[in-house]
């Protein structure tokens, strides 16, 4: 990759890319509320559904947090507790599982989102586009284990958290980081980021609404005050 | 305590006629729109039957409403707030479009654009989410009209619980009634509870259970979570939409559409105040048949200086009192006792509620068979047995619903004896246990059914809804706003074509141009299903 697109895609493109998920999401949450939604398909069909839609979101949400934790925490905060080889496998052994769980899981998805009928007749593009777009980004994740699995000292690992890491403290440089890694790495980084990109565009911001103050609501019941 | 004011609704079934008007009107205001094809904010079922969704009234399949835990404490019969947490990736108590009905349109187009054939051109059946041809209709919104169908199938209706229910499948046994339905309002609402996003509220000031539309994310707990399935899931929109009781006739002091339009005269509108502080107690009293009482005590008299006063200081307006001491609900719920909830052992303390209907006696009777008193026959030589009204209405409790009808049938006996044979039955009123001006009042009410008497609704005063009587603030905002939009700001049914987020388009799916064979403008661009 010549250094020109190297500086591009993990230079510059992340920068785009974040921008587009706070500020596009911020727009459509302020301009289009009616549109903000989980666009459920199972009034449709329940079919495959129970076992898909569980282990795919499960897997993914573990892996997004996976992913989360392990590239944003710094080398110096988990060095007393494990060695980055020992944190590598530890990636390597939770993504992999993730990953079969929602490989598995997108596999039932996507047959049934093309196989039924009602379901594919309320599939919107969007819907396929960002199903399809997700399985391959899955799909790369998970050859990236082999590729890690070369070399199990965490060196590459600690690049592309150093990379990450610099990208969110807006510190310069970042891109070097990742110019020596192996081309997966870098499909799989890009893909993500491009993931970042559209996701205003499309159901992915149904994630921003996971109801979790369901929890600590006091109470079952809301009345709303005139007024 | 704490008074709240509700606008509530009485049904008189002894007085439907099963016509359908309700739901048609309540259809082509609210529902004539694509996503809700299926969607009936109100319908009208015919009895014993399974209804529509198809057995919705058994909750051990749809897990709807509470329950009551072993220590006393209101849950979601679903589940606990983490529980329906964890059932949100895929709601297993979602009932899916068959349980309803695959919506459905006709290519009427064909009639007048087929070639010159032997035979007449025929419209045929396309659903309207695929646009494939289908040969026929499985389920629908009253889909055992009159008793269509086999007994065999619709004796699975939960009301039969407890019965013996075989020999109502013998032609000189069997009986049916009508049951119209919509949201009930509930004091308790379940689906409100279970309302991950918190979209759905009940208003203070009218006791109203509305679905915040921009709020709404689509979790779907709310449709598995109301035990009446009132709730829709707009297919289209991925938004649930539900009965509004017709909030903007009502503010302006109307009644709702499918009341308005009841040719049958068979709806009532009227002010309930009750304690809110006390709901919670009265939804989870342990026996279910003390739920229908134990809804009946949060209810509070309005003619009471006591509760006047106290309600005055927790805002509620005048008009609003003078509204509940008209009330014709009141009168019919807890005067006369002649009007129940539906279902009270949902424990949701639903605010519909429903006059039993008489039915012809049975021809034992008129063989001298049964019994009668001499003044009243005994009211289980009616067709419908009074354990099925029972299930229906009061969670089993056959007592309330016995009185009920007797005082209906006394009714009839009393006005005959009076305007007949001009004498006044002061014994039967005793056996009722009504004055002469209460009777003169029910026979007003229940029989002449006048339209000022049915509907007393006071006005909302939406424009004084500000801190203070005077603040106009409300009114100005609002000043021409659009009504019932879908995110799409003042147009009417399409949003603008190039959107960058997706939103909604309302294309008409009943129109005759079934998906895929549309015309240009339609809404569904070119893309559509297979013809």
């Amino acid at each position: 990759m010549s250094e020109f697109l190297n500086t591009f895609f993990f230079g510059i493109f992340p920068y785009i890319a974040l921008a587009s998920l706070f500020l596009g999401s911020l727009l459509r949450y302020d301009r289009d509320p009616y549109s903000w939604k989980a666009d459920s398909s199972q009034l449709m069909s329940r079919k495959g559904l129970r076992l898909g839609s569980n282990l795919f979101h499960v897997g993914i949400i573990l892996l997004f947090f996976g992913h989360l934790v392990g590239l944003l925490t710094p080398h110096a905060v988990y060095e007393p507790f494990i060695t980055a080889g020992q944190k590598q496998l530890l990636a390597m052994t939770a993504g992999g599982i993730f990953g079969a769980m929602a490989f598995v899981g997108m596999v039932i998805l996507i047959w049934r989102r093309t196989t039924n009928d009602r379901v594919r007749a309320t599939t919107k593009f969007m819907d396929m586009f960002i199903l399809l777009l997700l399985f391959v980004q899955l799909i790369l994740g998970l050859l990236t284990i082999p590729e890690s699995a070369k070399s199990t000292n965490g060196e590459s690992m600690i690049a592309l958290a150093e990379w990450a890491q610099h990208i969110v403290t807006f510190r310069g440089g970042a891109a070097d980081f990742v110019a020596h890694e192996p081309m997966i790495f870098k499909l799989h980084i890009i893909l993500g980021l491009t993931i970042f990109l559209i996701f205003p565009f499309t159901r992915l911001v149904h994630m921003f609404s996971a109801p979790i103050k369901y929890i600590l609501r006091p109470g079952y019941q809301i009345v709303r005050k005139r007024g | 305590m704490t008074i709240r004011a509700q606008i509530g609704m009485v049904l008189n079934l002894d007085k439907c006629i099963g016509c359908h008007t309700c739901s048609i009107t309540c259809k082509n205001v609210w529902t004539s729109r694509s996503g809700v094809e299926y969607a009936w904010f109100n319908n009208v079922e015919t009895k014993p039957g399974l209804g529509y969704p198809r057995n919705w009234e058994d909750q051990s399949e749809w897990k709807g409403g509470w329950e009551r835990t072993k220590s006393g404490k209101l849950k979601p019969k679903a589940g606990g707030k983490a529980s329906l947490l964890a059932q949100i990736f895929a709601n297993p108590n979602l009932p899916e479009i068959d349980d309803y009905y695959e919506p459905f349109t006709y290519e009427y187009d064909h009639l007048k654009t087929a070639k010159e054939s032997r035979t007449v051109p025929t419209a045929r059946m396309k659903s309207a989410i695929t646009g494939k041809t289908k040969e026929a209709p499985v389920w629908g919104v009253n889909w055992e009209e009159i008793l269509g169908g086999e007994f065999e199938k619709r004796s699975a209706d939960y009301n039969f619980g407890e019965m013996e229910k075989q020999i109502y499948g013998e032609f000189e046994n069997t009986f049916m009634m009508y049951l119209p339905r919509l949201c009930e309002h509930c004091l308790n609402p379940a689906c409100v509870a279970s309302c991950p996003s918190g979209a759905i509220y009940k208003r203070e000031e009218d006791g109203v259970v509305l679905i915040d539309q921009d709020k709404c994310r689509g979790w779907r707990m709310c449709v598995s979570g109301c035990p009446y399935k009132k709730i829709y899931f707009n297919w289209q929109s991925g938004k649930s939409e539900k009965c509004t009781l017709c909030y903007p006739r009502l503010e302006a002091g109307e009644p709702t559409v499918c009341s308005e339009t009841c040719v049958g005269r068979i709806r009532y509108l009227g002010v309930l105040l009750y304690d809110a502080d006390k709901i919670k107690e009265a939804a989870s009293v342990p026996d279910e048949e003390d739920l229908y009482q134990a809804q009946c005590d949060l209810f509070l008299d309005p003619n009471d200086p006591e509760v006047l006063a106290r309600a005055r200081e927790d805002g509620v307006p005048e008009a609003w009192l003078e509204a509940a001491q008209r009330s014709p609900v009141y009168k019919m719920a807890m005067e006369w006792k002649i009007a129940f909830p539906l279902h009270p052992e949902y424990r949701t303390l639903p605010m519909v509620w429903y006059v039993p209907p008489l039915s012809p006696i049975q021809s034992a009777h008129e063989t001298g068979m049964l019994g009668s008193d001499g003044m009243l026959p005994d009211v289980k030589s009616l067709r419908i047995p009074v354990k099925y009204l029972a299930n229906l209405l009061t969670a089993g409790d056959e007592a309330p619903i016995v009185s009920a009808l007797e005082r209906m049938m006394g009714m009839r006996s009393f006005m005959r004896a009076k305007t007949v044979e001009g004498f006044t039955d002061e014994r039967l009123l005793q056996r009722l246990g009504m004055s002469t001006d209460e009777m003169a009042d029910m026979y007003q009410m229940m029989a002449i059914a006048n339209y000022e008497d049915r509907f007393v609704i006071p006005t909302n005063h939406r424009e004084y809804a500000g801190d203070g009587p005077f603040d106009h603030e409300i009114a100005f905002e609002t000043k021409a706003e659009c009504g019932f939009s879908f995110g799409n700001g003042c147009h009417g049914g399409e949003a603008p074509k190039a959107n960058l987020f997706g939103s909604q388009t309302h294309a008409n799916t009943m129109n005759g141009n079934p998906r895929g064979g549309q015309t240009a403008g339609d809404g569904w661009g070119k893309k559509g299903g297979p013809r």
